[in-house]
């Protein structure tokens, strides 16, 4: 308990992964559910009347600028635990509970909803499953590429050393964006959404894994000198060996915090593809996808703010990685080493 | 020093070769070409499909095409031919000319506004260490390194769309071929605030964090004792002593920085339509406009590597103990 921080945020981040865990049981609507006749539909307003929890209904008061108001004293009760559209509650067990749902035509939509109705506070969750499962999955394949990379190439040196820091340097020469804008051109557009995601994780590790396969190998150079190591090599162990028993336990922690530092990456990296129509299509749920909806005049004009949350949702799970990030690397390494970045 | 700029200088070139056949290898993979667009038509003459073909190139396996592309750009006699953009139907090179400067332009505003606000906080931070202003400023600090670019840029554009105070994107007002020099400069400005921020802001963070740092490590050395010792009044110790050895390392940061902000500056661009290179490469990966895609990749790496190239410089500049040799 030294790190009340580090707890806090590892507390917060806990939440959301297990809001995105249970995303459809708690959310009212999946992320197509259309409604057109309450398109940009502000954020409903909840009463309590005669002892239940009431969803306050609405009417277009001026379809040009999509004004709803208030319609007094009216309102539909909030059903919890109702049954809605089926779904498999951990993708295992079959059911149609919710948390909580309104009877049609009545909709509730807590943080308002979209240009097609669709519920916003839905997509949100939907959406976190995504950017919070991208960062984990990516780190999984830095951590195996840049150990390999890294520990090969710092205890093999010579001509593979040279081979594959030329090679991080020209990745790390591009500015970032341009080679993951140039990286997802390569590809087909359409694909199936599993397949997008992947190809995500796939370029975006590709830009992140030089980094760690440098600090790897700057800690197997230094350690191949060491006794232990050379011990091992009198006697007569293989190569493989000697950098998978001997070297990785030695820099395995450092491993997993070089890598845990690229999380943030991951989520900005797919938030801009999906932003810029790259990444997650429609009618999928992703973060970034969401907020390029923002990009239109009517919702700067109009004052939709709501459609601006996913962008603080991906502020606030950043912001808790970074923290994380730092407070593991303080344990890890409480002097430093790593380069200030 | 000048053969070190030349060595570096020289080491850009095997750089960008490598740079530049990745991504004439990489494009090749991608499905279809440009003419796949112009094939799509129905009325679209075969013949007229074939010379297209064999004025680009484009019949030739990628690997030929790249040395077609690269004996047209190296400037055997003082021209670099850096293709034709299909999209815009234009030489490749007048539109670098074109977006460039304001690429530039705009990574060099914010990184001066990301100096400016960094430092006096970074020092601030330092010297009152531990105060409440330490701890707030670390927190935005954290926030602002946690923001990204196209979010912020989006808000910008809400907060100019309710107030009126601000452009809403673009680099010029329409009636700017109409504006005495002055007003060109003020309309350029006018339009440059909004992203300069935008953009600036990613990078205070970082540099805040390395100047606190940097200061604290320097204020408890020895020189700083001796020199309060013989009664060297406290802001000049500050100011000339300290100030200038912390912020060495920070010029080598600005390098660092610099790449940031490209990449930073990409999404800015596209999301506020600012007609920069980042702008550019992404209609052009959109498009399928290899060309176009090519020389955006050679300058902005040029850009990144020259930026830290000029770090370097600098660094030695205000620190003659360092030595490249």
């Amino acid at each position: 308990m030294e790190r009340p921080l580090g707890l806090a945020v590892l507390i917060l981040l806990g939440c959301f992964y297990l809001v995105a865990l249970f995303a459809d049981f708690i959310s009212p609507y999946t992320p197509p559910d259309q409604s057109l006749q309450k398109t940009y539909h502000p954020p409903t307003a909840l009463f309590w009347e005669n002892g239940r929890l009431h969803v306050q209904r609405y009417e277009l008061a001026d379809p040009d600028d999509m004004v709803y108001r208030k319609i007094e004293g009216e309102g539909a009760p909030v059903r919890f635990f109702a049954r809605g559209h089926d779904y498999r509650l951990m993708g295992l067990i079959p059911t149609d509970r919710h948390l909580f749902l309104v009877d049609e035509p009545d909709r509730i939509y807590l943080l308002g909803s979209d240009e097609t109705g669709r519920d916003n506070f839905s997509r949100l969750l939907y959406g976190a499953r995504i950017s919070l499962s991208i960062g984990l999955v990516g780190i999984a394949i830095i951590m195996v590429f840049g150990f390999l990379a890294g520990g090969l190439a710092g205890y093999f040196g010579g001509i593979w050393d040279n081979l594959t820091m030329r090679f991080i340097e020209l990745v790390m020469a591009v500015p970032g964006l341009y080679l993951l804008l140039v990286l997802r051109g390569t590809f087909p557009d359409e694909l199936s959404p599993g397949q997008t995601f992947f190809l995500i994780v796939i370029i975006l590790s590709f830009l992140a894994w030089g980094g760690t396969a440098r600090i790897i190998r700057g800690m197997t150079l230094s350690l191949r000198n060491r006794q232990f190591v050379m011990a091992a090599e009198v006697l007569g162990q293989s190569p493989l060996k000697i950098v998978g028993k001997h070297i990785l336990p030695n820099v395995f922690s450092y491993l997993v915090v070089a890598a845990s530092l690229s999380i943030p990456a991951f989520i900005l990296g797919e938030a801009a593809l999906s932003f810029l129509g790259l990444g997650i299509q429609e009618p999928s749920a992703s973060w970034g996808l969401m907020l390029s909806q923002a990009q239109d005049m009517k919702v700067f004009m109009l004052n939709f703010w709501w459609l601006l949350l996913p962008g603080a949702a991906i502020f606030v799970t950043v912001i808790a990685f970074n923290v994380l990030g730092d407070v593991f690397r303080d344990i890890v390494d409480p002097k430093q080493k790593f380069l200030n970045r | 020093m000048k053969t070190v700029i030349a060595r570096r200088l020289i080491a850009l070139i095997p750089m960008l070769l490598g740079i530049t056949f990745m991504a004439t290898m990489l494009m090749h993979l991608a499905p279809g070409d440009f003419l796949d667009q112009v094939r799509m038509q129905r009325d679209a003459d075969p013949e007229y499909i074939e010379r297209l073909e064999r004025e680009f190139g484009l019949d030739n396996p990628w690997y030929v095409q790249y040395f077609l592309w690269l004996k047209n750009v190296v400037p055997w006699d003082l021209r670099s031919d850096f293709g034709y953009s299909f999209h815009y139907k234009v030489d490749v090179w007048e539109l670098l000319g074109q977006r460039l400067p304001a690429t530039i332009l705009l990574s060099v505003t914010s990184l001066a506004f990301a100096w400016v606000i960094a430092i006096p906080l970074g020092v601030l931070a330092a010297i009152y260490k531990d105060s409440i202003f330490d701890r707030i400023s670390s927190i935005l600090a954290y926030a602002a390194l946690s923001i990204p670019e196209f979010f912020l840029a989006l808000l910008a554009l809400f907060f100019a769309a309710r107030t009126g105070l601000f452009p809403l994107g673009g680099f010029t007002s329409t009636e700017f071929e109409f504006m005495s020099p002055v007003r060109r400069f003020f309309d350029v400005a006018h339009h440059l605030i909004l992203p300069t921020i935008v953009v600036g802001i990613g990078s205070i963070a970082s540099i805040m964090r390395i100047m606190r740092a940097n200061f604290i490590d320097n204020i408890r050395s020895e020189y700083v004792t001796t020199a309060r010792a013989k009664g060297v009044p406290e802001g000049i110790v500050m100011f000339r002593h300290v100030f200038r050895n912390a912020i060495n390392p920070l010029i080598t940061a600005a390098g660092f920085a610099f790449s940031s902000i490209v990449s930073g500056a990409l999404m800015v661009e596209i999301v506020m339509n600012y007609p920069g290179i980042g702008h550019m490469i992404f209609h052009a990966i959109l498009q399928q406009d290899q060309f176009v895609v090519l020389g955006a990749l050679v300058m902005s790496s040029t850009m990144l590597i020259l930026g830290n190239l000029l770090a370097d410089i600098a660094l030695a500049w205000n620190d003659p103990r360092i030595r490249y040799d």
